[in-house]
């Protein structure tokens, strides 16, 4: 066998056919489906008397318009509630399974499909939102479609595409204090900008990946797509290993074993070749914070908002200047100065349970200054709920003054209730600060469960390497 | 599908780098179970002075005369003329829907983001990736000549300004195939669908664990 690198085998291995061109028709082992991206897609394919291929690949869950206060009285808004409903009468009628709004394994889909070894080393998954990323970091091609797309994949169990360009972002070395995988990743974004990856499936390596943990790893690949690759991806190792075992959805007995020997070969070969490498020194990392309204817009939480004066190219300078206008914050003003008015513990970039013990870590015995309006922690998945709720963290959050949620998207995209006023300022966990992605007007800054929770203590922005 | 051969139309010029598809569409109006209907709040936040929300008579809400959209002499634009990285951000396919639904056949960008370059492909919407200087070229003209349109030429893979001067494109021959034609991919697809089952069948022996 040649040397090939990690997508390449994941790649090969589910190619049904390709025309001379390079267009591939690719076999779908896992399709996650959601309420907003999915009822055209039913109906197209009810439209052309179709059937789903394989609804045994299929696991839906309601997130994005989901309420996450009390759930008893079921979705207020009529429109969220008939694109739930429309998801519950799909999934019913075909036979799809789906984790209702009262099922404790309800929660964000990118959540949940690990959650629930969904999803597994060595799959092709895919769903109708960008974030599907995420699942790479189990060493799965993993990546977002839109609507049309959703339907081939449930017509024909297959999609048309061609092979990415390979980025590998090799980070080595030993992650400092207070430092997350969350600002490994933005530091990646901020260096090769949000289209730096667009074309490329990119492989997270090194030593410093290594060492993350599952929910780390899974931080990390879901914001590949911030940087403009649709998938990202990890080798396989013990870490992954271990956190799959016993997974409902998971092989079990001599199945496990005979899936466990396959992952093991699911890493790049020594010495593969890949079209693009750029590597990062760990130690050199330090807590980010985001200031303006693009992913890459991050610098460290010791540095200050930029000055468009000093930007020559024309381009770049006006889309500062257009940033920092729309933030409400002035060149050169230290991160540390900038007091927040709400605060986001949630998504599914950091919504795991590791990412709610990081909080609670800070906010022990704490209390959120009086100048914060609102802190919130929303967890990612009932189950996710249920185990900081055993873990006592929902006392801690709730001590400290945050308010403890119902999982789903909430804040992240502002489509439920939840959502900032015009002009406010928001410490939040998620992975877009675009304009108004947390309602009208609002203001991002992207930062860890660690900065967010200290941010909610001080006030303002505070180094968390240094508490 | 629509097909797309061939488009002689007004160009609308949006002088902005990685326009995301929240702000093509923003999320409130997602919540639609629904394909079309998206074009009046293409753009909205930009487009509009208040907030917008579904079910809203747009016809009264106060327009941004600012807005490239809303100046007179763009109205009917077929051609959007755009920035490096048009479409960041999510999957969602309501942003080249909205597109479409406002009357744009093709967009022509310095570069796209991955998802909604596909995406538009599967509407009939054609994505157009043309040098940077070449772009910078066509906004200075845009805006120096009002009724400036462009034809786009799918067959021959050329832009032709007004002025006669010709850019050539790349387009994918898969990809320009399906839209000359205007084929339904699922249909093409299913073409092949017994070399689906013999993929099916041998992965079943290979990793049977997948099909639990
Ligand atoms: S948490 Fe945010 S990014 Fe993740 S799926 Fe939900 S809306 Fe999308």
């Amino acid at each position: 066998m040649s040397i090939q690198t990690l997508y390449d085998k994941l790649w090969n291995s589910h190619v049904v056919r390709e025309e001379a061109d390079g267009t591939a028709l690719v076999y779908i082992d896992r399709h996650l489906v959601h309420e907003v991206t999915s009822p055209q897609a039913f109906e197209g394919l009810r439209l052309a008397g179709r059937k789903p291929w394989r609804t045994g690949s299929i696991l839906a869950v309601a997130d994005h318009n989901v309420p996450t206060t009390d759930r008893t009285q079921g979705i207020a808004d009529p429109v969220s509630r008939l694109q739930v409903d429309t998801l519950d009468s799909n999934c019913d009628e075909l036979g799809i399974t789906e984790f209702k709004m009262a099922d404790t394994r309800q929660g964000i889909v990118h959540v949940v499909g690990p959650e629930q070894g969904a999803t597994l080393p060595g799959m092709t998954v895919v769903c109708g939102d960008s974030h599907t990323s995420t699942h790479g970091a189990f060493a799965a091609l993993a990546f977002g479609i839109g609507t049309s797309e959703v339907e081939h994949v449930m017509a024909t169990q297959c999609l048309l595409m061609k092979k990415s360009r390979s980025m590998l972002v090799l980070v080595e070395g030993v992650l400092g204090k207070g430092v997350t995988a969350k600002d490994l990743v933005l530091v990646v974004i901020g260096k090769i900008g949000t289209a730096g990856g667009t074309g490329y499936a990119m492989e997270f390596a090194g030593s410093a990946i290594r060492a993350l943990s599952m929910e780390g790893r899974m931080t990390v690949c879901n914001m590949a797509i911030e940087a403009g690759a649709r998938a990202g991806m990890i080798a396989v190792d013990d870490t992954t290993i271990q956190y799959l075992k016993d997974r409902p959805f998971a092989p079990k007995g001599a199945l496990w074993e005979q899936a466990v020997d396959y992952w093991k070969t699911l890493r790049s070969d020594e010495g593969a070749q890949f079209d693009k490498v750029v590597r990062f020194d760990a130690a050199e990392i330090k807590p980010q914070v985001t200031w303006g309204t693009s992913p890459e817009m991050v610098v460290p939480v010791d540095g200050s908002v930029p000055d468009p004066e000093k930007e020559s190219d024309p381009v770049r300078r006006s889309s500062i200047e257009h940033s920092l206008k729309y933030m409400g914050l002035q060149p050169n003003t230290p991160i540390t100065q900038i007091q927040v008015d709400k605060v986001f513990i949630g998504s599914c970039t950091n919504a795991r349970i590791e990412d709610l013990r990081a909080a609670a870590g800070i906010l022990r015995g704490k209390h959120v200054a009086p100048t914060v309006k609102l802190a919130m922690a929303v967890p990612g998945s009932g189950l996710v709920k249920q185990q900081a709720e055993r873990e006592g963290l929902d006392k801690v959050f709730m001590d400290a003054g945050f308010e403890w949620r119902e999982p789903g998207c909430s804040m992240c995209l502002a489509m439920n209730a939840d959502k900032l006023e015009p002009g406010e300022r928001c410490a939040s966990t998620s992975n877009r600060n675009f304009e108004g992605r947390q309602g009208p007007a609002s203001r991002t800054h992207l930062v860890s469960p660690e900065m967010a929770a200290a941010a909610a203590v001080a006030g303002h922005f505070v180094d968390v390497g240094k508490l | 599908m629509n097909k797309f051969i061939r488009v002689d139309g007004l160009t609308v010029p949006l002088d902005r780098a990685n326009v995301d598809t929240d702000a093509i569409i923003p999320k409130q109006f997602l919540k639609s179970i629904k394909r079309t209907g998206f074009g009046p709040n293409l753009f909205d936040e930009w487009r509009y002075l208040d907030h917008g929300e579904p079910g809203m008579d747009n016809s009264i809400r106060p327009l941004n005369p600012e807005f490239v959209l809303n100046q007179p002499r763009y109205q009917g634009g077929q051609i959007l003329l755009a920035r490096e990285n048009f479409g960041c951000g999510s999957s969602r396919e309501h942003a080249p829907w909205a597109l479409v639904d406002y009357g744009f056949r093709a967009i022509i960008a310095p570069s796209f983001a991955d998802i909604f370059f596909n995406n538009c492909f599967k509407n009939g919407l054609l994505p157009v990736v043309l040098d940077a200087v070449s772009v910078d070229d066509l906004f200075h003209a845009v805006s120096a000549t009002s009724g400036y349109r462009l034809v786009i030429d799918l067959e021959q893979q050329s832009i032709t300004t007004p002025g006669g001067k010709r850019y050539s494109f790349e387009v994918d021959p898969f990809r320009k195939n399906c839209l000359l034609n205007g084929l339904d991919d699922i249909g093409l697809t299913l073409q092949h669908v017994q070399e689906i089952k013999d993929y099916e069948a041998r992965r079943r022996l290979e990793a049977p664990w997948l099909f639990n």
